[in-house]
């Protein structure tokens, strides 16, 4: 499949500080790529490069084989929808909707046709005669999504769309946005510090910190196979276990204090060398209660019902564990318990360059 | 009986509740007392002027000293009254306005969103700008005039009124338009707004309070003006406030009061009538900083 949207080599600077690093990313046609980072990564400044808000200091970007790097936003072909929906306020949604379409002087059957499209698709029909400011948030957003569908750009550009949102509300919109590229298979850029959202959404996810993209790849490798200690600690929430532990090459184990875990089912064992300093990542959902020659034992210090599951927080060595568990079991605090970890699902850094080992 | 706390707290006449109210009364009276008398000083004859009772209500009702004022008066060697001074005022005062207010909100938008090189250097000069005495220029911009041709006419106190009023309406609509919320202007960027479009679809209907701010401080600024009407406009276009003092200030002859008092009050009705009308706009629009879209 052919790239749609190339960032190319590019890097943005905002006064002497540099934001964006030489950073490159191909995006495929029909692609829904999420952009997923803390406040201050970068992500959201990519995004503006993409749209033409902001002006590159260097490198290029290109949309549907067309350099647009120089070109204005509106010669880009892109649609956006912004975090605080930035709706006209004084014009009403079925203005909103058809702003951008009267700017280029589109004849008014095309754009009520598409208004109608849209409207339809998103079920905003009864909202197009009222004030942006008679809305609700929800309702808002909808109406901000359906400002950039009516311009069939090639690309769709979301700015943390569901942040203003309460939780059930971003729960509903965020199955309407996949639906819609279901059904539209348009390009989408989606950025975002939300997680549930970037794993549920994306065909692919950028993780990003500092200005560099840490790992780009499938929801799936990136929540089983995280890259680095980083993308590891960020993605997944109750967040990865991790204990710092040195490797014993001839037992095959690693050591963190009187404890051993031995490690020979470790996919890239062959990689460890001996004595090195490694962080042990495990998350909380393979990790078991049970007895057997390999388990820790442990007390329980905290336990949260989450409904579904219920989470026991308890510590080995010092290092606080948290275990996954389901809604039903029933721990109490103190309770004594022995713990063993599914060391093919676990992850193991070097503790120095915080690589995936 | 101690009644127990439940439901609203019940109001209670403090001490200092009563000293406000006293201080907010006494003010009221001093601000008030000048209006009463010249309400009550215009309504007099010239005899019971005289008699100099300045506090007590007219013993007996006349009005001939409003009409007189407002079309009999000698300003000068010509007695019209002040009609001509009010339109030379609205001559003089609506196309300022509107050309000062439409510059200023073009100067704050680009300043505010166009972030252009240099615009912070700019924006510092409008505040400076802001608060120079204009004393200061007004030989400097005489001289201009003069070479321009356009001195003691229409256009040349228009141009001056415009001038300085631009720097400080600039600074209110800057700061006005910086409070917008910027991803406004970015999605009219990407809709496909250039600086003139955005400007007339997006901004200026989102304008209403502020331009409501800027143009009462410039109605009321302009109408108020003395000195640079007295020292631009020419003899053809004397502002009213400029022959209101001509009417007052007679070298020769009685100085009739009660025509002095009706001639001070119609000069100040425009200004009067512009607060009472816009009050509320006017606090609304000060306070319209965060409004949300």
């Amino acid at each position: 499949m052919k790239n749609n949207v190339e960032v190319k080599n590019i890097s943005f600077s905002y006064g002497k500080t540099q934001i964006l690093k030489d950073l490159s990313l191909d995006i495929k046609e029909g692609e829904f790529m999420v952009l997923l980072g803390p406040s201050g990564c970068g992500k959201t400044t990519l995004l503006n490069c993409i749209a033409g808000l902001l002006d590159l200091s260097d490198g290029q970007i290109w949309i549907e084989d067309d350099n647009v790097t120089w070109k204005e936003p509106k010669d880009r072909h892109i649609g956006m929808v912004f975090q605080s929906y930035a709706l006209y306020p004084s014009m009403t949604v079925e203005k909103n909707l058809s702003f951008g379409l009267r700017m280029m002087n589109t004849p008014k059957n095309i754009i009520n046709e598409k208004i109608a499209k849209a409207a339809n698709l998103l079920q905003i029909n009864e909202l197009l005669k009222r004030k942006p400011s008679q809305l609700s948030g929800g309702q808002r957003q909808r109406v901000a999504i359906g400002r950039a569908l009516v311009r069939d750009a090639k690309v769709f550009l979301f700015d943390e769309p569901l942040s203003n949102l309460d939780a059930k509300l971003r729960a509903e919109l965020r199955y309407e946005i996949k639906r819609l590229h279901r059904d539209l298979s348009n390009t989408m850029i989606y950025v975002t510090h939300d997680q549930i959202e970037a794993m549920t959404l994306a065909d692919r996810i950028s993780v990003m910190k500092d200005g560099l993209i840490q790992q780009l790849d499938t929801p799936k490798q990136i929540y089983n196979k995280p890259a680095n200690l980083f993308v590891a600690g960020f993605i997944g929430s109750p967040s990865m276990n991790f204990l710092n532990a040195k490797f014993d090459k001839s037992n095959q184990k690693i050591i963190f204090g009187k404890k051993q875990i031995d490690i020979s089912k470790y996919e890239s064992i062959n990689n460890l060398t001996s004595d090195q300093e490694v962080v042990f990542g495990i998350r909380p959902e393979n990790i078991n209660i049970e007895k057997n020659e390999h388990s820790i034992h442990c007390k329980v210090e905290l336990v949260e019902p989450m409904g579904a599951d219920t989470l026991v927080w308890t510590s080995v060595e010092g290092n606080p564990i948290s275990i996954r568990l389901e809604g039903s079991s029933n721990y109490n605090l103190n309770d004594e318990i022995n713990i063993s970890f599914d060391i093919k699902k676990s992850s193991i850094f070097d503790s120095k360059s915080e690589e995936r080992i | 009986m101690r009644s127990i706390p439940a439901g609203p707290r019940p109001k209670h006449l403090t001490i200092g509740r009563i000293g406000l109210y006293c201080f907010i009364f006494v003010c009221a009276i001093f601000f008030l007392m000048p209006l009463y008398v010249m309400i009550i000083t215009s309504l007099k004859d010239m005899d019971e002027i005289r008699a100099a009772n300045i506090l007590n209500l007219p013993k007996e009702l006349s009005f001939y000293s409003w009409p007189k004022a407002w079309s009999q008066a000698c300003t000068g060697f010509v007695c019209e009254g002040l009609k001509p001074g009010f339109f030379n005022s609205v001559k003089i005062t609506v196309p300022s306005v509107i050309v000062s207010v439409g510059l200023s909100a073009l100067n704050g938008y680009a300043l505010a969103f166009w972030r252009f090189k240099g615009a912070y250097l700019f924006f510092g000069l409008c505040l400076f700008g802001a608060f120079i005495p204009y004393q200061v220029m007004v030989y400097p911009l005489l001289k201009i005039e003069d070479a321009l041709g356009i001195y003691s006419t229409l256009p040349g106190i228009i141009l001056v009124h415009t001038i300085f009023g631009m720097p400080i309406l600039t600074l209110i609509f800057r700061n006005f338009y910086a409070s917008l919320p910027i991803d406004l202007f970015k999605a009219a960027r990407i809709d496909g707004g250039n600086f003139v479009k955005i400007f007339i679809y997006v901004i200026i209907p989102m304008s209403t309070p502020i331009t409501i701010v800027a143009v009462i401080l410039q109605v009321t600024g302009i109408w108020n003006d003395f000195l640079l009407g007295l020292v631009f406009a020419g003899r053809d276009n004397q502002p009213m406030t400029v022959q209101l003092n001509n009417i007052v200030q007679v070298d020769y002859g009685v100085a009739e009061y009660n025509v002095d008092m009706s001639a001070t009050i119609l000069t100040s009705l425009v200004p009067l009538f512009v607060y009472f009308i816009s009050g509320r706009w006017f606090v609304r629009g000060i306070a319209a900083g965060a409004i949300k879209g």
